[in-house]
């Protein structure tokens, strides 16, 4: 069976810091990692083989240092990495992403599994997955906890808000994969040895794909960011320094006036 | 890309259906032209259609004629027969946005045996409700879902279309967008509207909620954005407005089905519903382990209230992220949001700063959090808390006897 996996490289948002003086993003420093829950995805796919048989491949779209991103999935266990750069893919949205990701699915050609992160703590928007599924009008099952594959079919455990529904679909499917469904692997020395000393990132571009260049990059893109700001703080609110058992007293009755409580 | 046949102007001569090479399209029963699977977009009925009926709807500046797409559209979403509570967020926000625009809200209902809602989303602020009642729509299902609303949604062409963010409208719109081609943001924290260009600026933060950024999609229509539930308040409802429940016949059928539902399985444990819920606790790295946890219950239940969590108390594996509030855990606009050893993180703040009344406990006098708060209580948490769960407790008990 043919895996493939779509991974983002995204700065590790925990660790952002705002410069308190000007209230701007300080991007110095901050570590690129392979999104969280791609990592998710990459460990379903890589369980699957090991049940199954078969290849994974990972693929990621971004700019040429992405390949760390790779190595590193090459590392924990992927047979095989693809990374689609080129200034023309460049300022994307997610639907000139989902384009571009998908025409390279297609160019790799037959495949059983797309399996991406719920979504990327950088933009947070879960759209790719769902929309590279309708370009390549196949299934898709999101927010997904458990995996199974039975007779050619894909059976899978989603999570909602209030309750878990159970879906099957049949191959080839695109899955998103949650930060609960499993535990990712670190990766091993033979895999370092083999991302680092053996196997190659291909790279990919515009002119390797058969894509329209009008829906690729910003031009593809129907959204585009007018403005960029710091969030306002909100109006100033009463601080307590009592010592506690005062404090306690004083908020409850504030909250009492309030007909809070 | 898509071709689409406007079926007011399609005369039934069947041109179409002699010019086309992949036998892509056919007449219907009412002699209007109508697209088959086979339809390989080739755009060659186009040329030949002599009333213009047929259209491609093209990614490219100015193909799309945007003065032809009006009202604001907002997707009704309803669970077990009830609407979420973003359902009804999202009408109220709409309304706001088309009286500037002076157009009509439009709601769209999915689902079976649920007429009633309609009449709920005329009280909140909509003009009219698409009601698409249907078996095969009972529950949620990506495929149906999405072929419903893009047919309604490439007939009536509305400008604006908001959907909660909640699991299922981060299934289906996402789905729907790449459908229509046209742009869609997620996670929308305010929506206002450029009354001179029309446009839906959309609103949210990024980088984990360092940073705000205004969206727009100028050239493509609908404009489409997702909402977190808990941003925007529900509207007060008008129990004597009028409006117009339309009912519509969905073209759906099983072929179109890619996923199937198996089941709905039975979860072991108790849901935390942050979102619903009207007052949270929340504990972060101040509470310094999972052993101090229990505390922050303690106050919760007094309260009747959910415990929330910083993300970096899930992070650490102090509590699960069913509690997280925040940019990556759950948005939520209680009434009351007490935040005990929480720094305050932009991450968190935007999952929680649209609560009503915000108090933060932090030893740390510059700690962020104090600068959203209503209610500051500079001290140790260890101290303080006790202290609030016996006074609470004291007045409990004299309001019993009393």
């Amino acid at each position: 069976m043919k895996f493939i996996v779509c991974i983002k490289q995204v700065p590790d948002t925990t660790n952002v810091k705002i410069d308190k003086r000007t209230g701007r993003l300080i991007r110095e420093g901050i570590p690129s990692i392979i999104n969280p829950e791609d990592k998710n995805a990459l460990e379903v796919a890589l369980r699957l083989k090991e049940e199954f048989g078969g290849e994974v491949i990972v693929i990621s779209m971004g700019p040429p240092q992405a390949d760390e991103a790779l190595r590193e999935a090459i590392a924990i266990g992927a047979d095989r990495a693809i990374l689609l750069t080129d200034r023309a893919f460049a300022g994307a949205d997610t639907m000139a992403t989902a384009y571009s990701l998908g025409s390279a699915i297609k160019k790799i050609g037959k495949y059983d599994l797309v399996l991406c992160g719920r979504q990327a703590i950088d933009g947070d928007t879960a759209q790719v997955g769902p929309q590279l599924a309708e370009f390549l009008s196949i299934p898709q099952i999101t927010y997904v906890l458990e995996v199974n594959i039975e007779d050619n079919k894909i059976i899978a455990i989603q999570e909602l808000e209030d309750k878990r529904v159970k879906w099957e679909a049949d191959l080839p499917a695109l899955l998103t994969v949650t930060a609960e469904a499993n535990k990712p692997r670190y990766p091993s020395a033979y895999g370092i040895m083999s991302a680092y000393k053996e196997k190659e990132v291909e790279i990919w571009k515009m002119k390797d794909l058969d894509v329209d260049e009008k829906r690729i990059g910003m031009d593809g893109s129907p959204t585009s960011v007018k403005r960029i700001f710091s969030p306002e703080p909100k109006g100033k609110g009463e601080i307590i320094k009592d010592e506690p058992k005062k404090a306690a007293e004083i908020l409850f009755n504030r909250l009492r006036a309030k007909n809070i409580l | 890309m898509a071709i689409y046949i406007n079926r007011d102007l399609c005369s039934g001569c069947g041109l179409c259906v002699e010019i086309c090479p992949f036998n892509g399209v056919k007449l219907d029963e009412e002699d209007i032209a109508i697209l088959l699977d086979a339809c390989n977009e080739c755009g060659a009925c186009i040329d030949e259609c002599p009333v213009e009926a047929i259209s491609i709807e093209l990614i490219k500046e100015g193909v799309i004629d945007i003065s032809k797409y009006s009202g604001i559209w907002t997707f009704a979403e309803q669970r077990d027969g009830k609407l979420t509570r973003v359902a009804k967020q999202l009408v109220g926000k709409a309304r706001q946005l088309a009286d500037i625009l002076g157009v009509r809200v439009e709601s769209v209902l999915l689902g079976h045996n649920i007429a009633e809602l309609a009449q709920e989303l005329i009280q909140c602020g909509a003009d009219n409700v698409y009601l698409i009642d249907h078996p095969m729509l009972e529950n949620y299902q990506t495929d149906l879902y999405t072929k419903a609303i893009y047919d309604l949604t490439m007939e009536k062409k509305p400008e604006i279309f908001i959907f909660g963010a909640t699991h299922m409208g981060r299934d289906l719109a996402p789905r729907l967008a790449q459908r229509i081609q046209t742009g869609l943001t997620a996670d929308c924290t305010e929506l206002t509207v450029d009354e001179t260009e029309r446009h839906l600026l959309q609103t949210r933060p990024a980088f984990g909620g360092n940073i705000m950024a205004t969206i727009t999609c100028k050239n493509h229509r609908p404009q489409m954005a997702t909402v977190r539930p808990g941003v925007f308040r529900e509207p007060e409802k008008d129990l004597s407005r009028e409006g117009n429940v339309i009912n519509i016949k969905p073209d759906i059928s099983k072929s179109y089905i890619l996923s199937r539902l198996v089941k709905f399985l039975k979860l072991e444990k108790k849901i935390v519903k942050l979102e619903e819920a009207e007052v949270i606790v929340s504990g972060g790295r101040g509470l310094k382990g999972p052993e101090n946890f229990p505390l922050i219950q303690e106050l919760a239940d007094l309260l009747g209230g959910e415990v929330g969590a910083s993300r970096a108390a899930v992070d650490a594996g102090w509590i699960s992220k069913d509690h997280q509030v925040g940019q990556t855990g759950k948005t939520v606009s209680p009434k009351l949001y007490i935040a005990c050893g929480i720094s305050g993180a932009i991450q968190h703040r935007a999952g929680m700063q649209a609560s009503e009344t915000i108090v933060a406990i932090n030893k740390d006098p510059d700690a962020p959090i104090f600068k959203i708060a209503d209610f500051g209580i500079v001290g140790d948490l260890f101290k303080v808390i006790p202290e609030l769960i016996s006074v609470l407790k004291a007045k409990k008990e004299k309001e019993m006897v009393v």
